[in-house]
């Protein structure tokens, strides 16, 4: 009963201060206010409370703003940002170098003339020609390859007159960015023991791909898009967190589950803290998936990654497990070991936060890609 | 319309979260800035990173009426900016001297430091509504930030009727005001205005 009461007073008090009393009510509000000092000292505090939480929800949404400027500027061209390019690159690696060089000169007590051979000396070359030439022929290669390897599947296909597709789908899955530059994370499941792997956009575009890291184990793997048609993605409008997402907390995916090359969206809610067999690298999910979801996103309402959906183990009905996000980021402080993928960088930004679900599928569709095999 | 009235829509328009100013000052000075950092050791996601929180603090400028207009907002960016990207390069003791063009900035101080300070405020409720966990934390949010009424939040959270999510909402905010009045008690606020 006190609750209820408490209830009550803290719903008048709410009311009172956003002005949504008639002015009955209102006035009698105010003679209780002046008679009783506990009441008082409750709408003063809430006020404050209330004026705080306004601010911080302004706050947030105006980050949310930030971030949307700058995604659209950004792909329009109107900015130049997220890739470092001509000038600013030329700047950045003259900068680093410079500090090294000085180092360097002031060490060896040097000359002017050798320092600046010097700087010469250690500045970026560009790789030759030959070694260029060659890489070009070999994407040729492959490419001519897969057209091949195309043209037999169609050649199949039309002798036994069965859709093509099934071949494909049965080893597909899904595979969203982790970096604009074009990497990418799968479930290892997906990309085990495949010769070629290619990736393919919500408009159904292909692109080539390398697996750059997989680990087995935890079922996770990093795939780099390597296609000379692949343009950056720019800012990627979801985060990857780190912690783990609380129970019954709503989620939603997106993935390539069907055979049709459409993307899908599903949604659900955490069901357990932890996978299989109590196994602590996962949790299990309720939603509706299928084999081609693995390797799907799962984000919270907040657009954040907290998994990704690992489809393998599913027998019952819309239970499913996925893997906890935090597991990217060890990934890739493996990846990063090789000194080539040093820039790579995971966003912990979301520019979803407070946006409807329709919008935030919108923006999160062009990075969920449908991952192929062969 | 001249320069300055221009840029006094602009900045209204800031104060609203208009997206169209926000676009409009975004666009106009973003490369600056970008130049700046990437000249002075930083890469782009620095440049990003250092631009918008200068947005923030002049966003919170514009909001409390007391951008000067004798200083164009340009100016403002790129002062804040600096600073900034100054007090970063110092924390990481990459760098102890000078950066950028000195000239005709102006004095940020307390601005940013005001900025520190509400950011520190911030990024507590923050923390404190994510430690609430689920469903306290969709609720709250629901509530208080996208401002839905409780039969919409009763509806889309699977509540049998409005009471019974006004029950659950009274004690995730009484655990939430609990934390928040601990932290306020504890002194952040004591030097607010």
């Amino acid at each position: 009963m006190k609750e209820n009461n408490d209830i009550m007073i803290l719903d008048a008090v709410e009311r009172y201060i956003r002005g949504e009393m008639n002015p009955d009510e209102r006035l009698y509000f105010e003679n209780l206010r002046k008679t009783n000092g506990e009441l008082d000292q409750l709408v003063v505090e809430h006020t404050l409370f209330l004026q705080q939480m306004n601010r911080f929800g302004e706050w947030k949404k105006f980050q949310s703003t930030l971030n949307d400027v700058h995604i659209d500027l950004a792909q329009q061209g109107k900015i130049n940002a997220d890739k470092l390019k001509g000038k600013a690159r030329v700047a950045y690696l003259w900068n680093r170098y410079k500090r090294v060089a000085a180092i360097a000169a002031s060490i060896a007590g040097l000359t002017a003339l050798t320092f600046t051979s010097l700087v010469w000396s250690i500045s970026p070359k560009p790789p030759a020609a030959s070694e260029v030439e060659q890489l070009k022929k070999e994407v040729i290669n492959i490419k001519n390859n897969a057209r091949q390897q195309d043209k037999e599947l169609k050649n199949v296909k039309d002798k036994i007159n069965t859709p093509a597709k099934d071949i494909v789908y049965k080893t597909g899955g899904t595979g969203f960015i982790i970096d604009g530059k074009g990497y990418l994370v799968t479930n290892a499941h997906v990309v085990e023991n495949a010769k070629n792997v290619a990736v393919q956009n919500s408009k159904g575009t292909d692109y080539i791909t390398k697996v750059v890291y997989i680990d087995k184990q935890r079922d996770i793997a990093i795939l780099k898009i390597e296609d000379d048609n692949f343009k950056p993605l720019g800012t990627i409008p979801y985060a990857v967190s780190k912690n783990s997402a609380d129970l019954a907390e709503p989620i939603f995916t997106l993935g390539y589950p069907r055979n049709d090359n459409d993307i899908v969206y599903g949604q659900g809610y955490l069901s357990a803290k932890s996978g299989f067999n109590g196994d602590t690298l996962s949790c299990q999910i309720e939603i509706a998936a299928n084999r081609g979801n693995s390797g799907s996103p799962i984000l919270n309402s907040n657009g954040e990654i907290v998994g990704i959906l690992s489809a393998r183990e599913a027998e019952a009905e819309g239970v499913v497990f996925a893997l906890q996000a935090k597991h990217i980021y060890n990934a890739l402080t493996e990846l990063k070991k090789d000194t080539s993928f040093q820039r790579v960088k995971l966003s912990t930004k979301s520019s979803l936060t407070g946006l409807d679900r329709p919008q935030q599928v919108k923006k999160v569709e062009d990075y969920v890609f449908m991952v192929k095999v062969n | 319309m001249n320069p300055e009235n221009n840029e006094k829509i602009l900045l209204q328009g800031l104060a609203r979260n208009d997206k169209k100013a926000v676009e409009t000052i975004y666009r106009e000075n973003y490369s600056t800035i970008q130049s700046l950092i990437i000249n002075n050791n930083g890469t782009a996601d620095d440049a990003k990173d250092i631009f918008q929180e200068a947005m923030i603090v002049l966003y919170e400028k514009a909001r409390s009426g007391t951008f000067e207009l004798s200083c164009q907002i340009r100016t403002y960016i790129y002062s804040v900016s600096r600073r900034l990207w100054l007090k970063r390069l110092q924390q990481a003791s990459r760098y102890n001297g000078d950066i950028g063009n000195a000239d005709g900035i102006v004095p940020v101080e307390e601005d940013i430091e005001e900025h520190t300070r509400r950011d520190a405020e911030f990024e507590m409720m923050e923390k404190a509504i994510q430690n609430l966990g689920e469903p306290c934390k969709s609720l709250l949010e629901a509530f208080y930030l996208q401002k839905k009424n409780m039969q919409e939040i009763a509806l889309s959270f699977g509540y049998t009727n409005a009471e019974n999510a006004k029950t659950q909402k009274y004690k995730c905010l009484m655990r939430l005001k609990k934390i928040f009045f601990t932290h306020y008690k504890n002194g952040i606020s004591d030097e607010r205005e």
